[in-house]
């Protein structure tokens, strides 16, 4: 218990900090308020507009997780299949680093033309967005097994399959795992790229459009919905390293401290 | 053609003969002039092993013995079929290689590392544990199942190693260094332990070492390697019963016998 609240003190002095020279630089140098509200103004907006603000949350968390859903599954995918095919390789690794450099909104009509309005394209954005960094640590990951492991299994007849599946596979998680974080974390604002550059028909919610509207004339709202992105990023990727002292508990080196 | 100052001996040459199949087939394992070289970098070559013959017959326990480098876990590698041999032929039935480093996996426990041959098999994870357990326990490692393999000790990881090699049921066991990274006391232990083990479950074992004791104490036969490129200099039959002692005059006998072979191959 003890323990918890020494672990959490240092980002709250550091947020209190920065709210603080925040709050004071408002209030000093006389910057208006739709250019930089001060945050007490954003905190006021964000409990006035809860109800707004949530609901367009709930939309963008959708997207988040399950174009981060999308995105590992292709990334893995992919990743496997070059690690197995030299071939697929050649072929594929350089469309891949390519399609990192497509302005999203080139392809945003095109993907609603495909399939509709609804929340698909915007998963299809995030999930090119993310899949990146999964697929190359992944690579990568598998790529650097210990080259004895697999052979120890083949005297032990393991097949191709089983060696990937005792070997390479467990030995590259931790490596996949890490490629999941930095999704995650360009996820939501991936998010937010989705829901700005894919046409729309009438008011999709999403904090990303809310956002956008409020920028010009509800500046504390647009605020305050930056937070609850912020205050998103940050929960995905405790989460997820959570999940990984599950999923990975042989990677987490031990720091020797008692239990 | 082997180094010259050690000769082989007559009752050696009458082994060297081509392995048949047959002879495969009763469990024998037989190398015949053989040759193993590395490709390095910029077309330089490696010569690890050169015109090696060398039998077991059927549960013998064969120590191979040599400097390092000499292509000792080439041999063994030859033997389990993870290499194909330049030169000359390898008849071997089915082994299974406990490598010089134990390689245990890091995501298994120690359990499920010993375990790893049957659930290769097919066994399921439940099934396979169970028929781990109990020589799990033989080994003393009862308690340590769920253990992760860097929670272990040193001699712990091998023990474990150990387990894995001898429940992939093979024939030939080919043991690369198994008690290295041991302590003097534990390697003893481990030495009996494994003499008692091979006395109940009769294999066929390859063991490399570069202990000339270890190899008198658990060998039927010695054999030593020149440095490199590796020769068969001599061959010792140690036929002293067992269990042996490390003091006794025979086998200290055989020990300096085994050392000067050693030296005069560095010397040649
Ligand atoms: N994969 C490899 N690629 C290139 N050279 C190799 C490779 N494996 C072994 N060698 C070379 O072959 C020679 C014999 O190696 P090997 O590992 O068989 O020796 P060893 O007798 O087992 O040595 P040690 O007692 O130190 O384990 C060495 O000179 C080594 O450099
Ligand atoms: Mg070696």
């Amino acid at each position: 218990m003890r323990r918890g609240v020494l672990r959490a003190l240092p980002p709250i002095v550091l947020t209190a900090g920065l709210l603080g020279a925040w709050e004071l630089y408002v209030e000093l140098s006389g910057v208006e308020a739709d250019l930089l509200p001060a945050p007490h103004a954003v905190a006021a907006a964000l409990w006035q507009n809860r109800g707004l603000l949530w609901s367009n949350f709930t939309v963008t968390a959708e997207e988040v997780v399950l174009g981060l859903g999308l995105a590992l599954a292709c990334g893995l995918t992919m990743a496997v299949a070059i690690h197995l095919s030299p071939l697929l390789r050649r072929a594929v690794y350089p469309l891949a680093v390519g399609s990192q450099a497509i302005p999203i909104p080139v392809i945003g009509v095109l993907l609603v033309f495909w399939w509709g309005f609804g929340i698909f394209p915007k998963l299809v954005v995030i999930a090119l967005i993310c899949f990146f960094p999964v697929l190359v640590t992944t690579v990568d990951g598998l790529a650097a097994v210990d080259p004895d492991q697999p052979k120890l299994l083949r005297t032990l007849d393991a097949s191709r399959w089983q060696a990937f599946r005792f070997a390479e596979l467990p030995s590259a998680l931790p490596a996949a795992l890490s490629g999941a974080r930095i999704a995650l974390a360009v996820g939501v604002i991936g998010a937010f790229i989705a829901e700005t550059t894919t046409p729309t028909s009438g008011a999709y919610p999403g904090l990303g459009r809310e956002i956008v509207t409020d920028i010009n004339f509800a500046t504390p709202r647009a605020y305050a919905g930056t937070v609850l992105l912020f205050a998103f990023a940050i929960a995905c990727f405790h989460t997820l390293t959570i999940a990984e002292r599950r999923i990975a508990p042989w990677s987490i080196q031990p720091r020797g401290e008692p239990r | 053609m082997p180094a010259k100052g050690a000769e082989v001996p007559t009752e050696l040459q009458s082994r060297l003969q081509t392995p048949s199949p047959q002879e495969a087939a009763a469990g024998e394992i037989a190398l015949k002039d053989v040759g193993h070289g590395y490709r390095l970098g910029r077309g330089a070559t490696v010569q690890a092993l050169d015109q090696v013959s060398l039998r077991a017959a059927r549960g013998e326990l064969v120590a191979v013995v040599g400097p390092s480098g000499c292509g000792k876990t080439t041999l063994l590698e030859l033997l389990c079929g993870l290499q194909t041999p330049d030169r000359g032929s390898v008849v071997c039935p089915p082994a299974v290689l406990m490598p010089q480093r134990d390689l245990l996996l890091p995501w298994l426990s120690a359990l499920d590392n010993a375990a790893l041959a049957l659930r290769i098999a097919g066994l399921s994870r439940a099934k396979a544990r169970t028929r781990a357990q109990s020589l799990f326990a033989e080994l003393g490692l009862d308690g340590f199942q769920h253990a992760r393999p860097r929670e272990l000790s040193g001699g712990m990881r091998q023990r474990v190693a150990f387990a894995r090699t001898l429940l992939s049921g093979k024939p030939v066991l080919c043991l690369d260094e198994p008690f290295g990274a041991l302590d003097a006391i534990t390697r003893g232990e481990m030495q009996e332990w494994l003499a008692e083990t091979l006395a109940r479950e009769r294999r066929t074992v390859m063991l490399v070492t570069h202990d000339v004791e270890e190899a008198i104490l658990l060998a039927d036969r010695v054999v030593v390697l020149s440095p490199r490129p590796g020769r068969v200099i001599a061959e010792l039959d140690v036929g002293l019963a067992r269990p042996r002692v490390r003091t006794d005059a025979e086998v200290t006998a055989l020990r300096e016998r085994a050392l000067d072979a050693l030296a005069m191959g560095a010397r040649a």
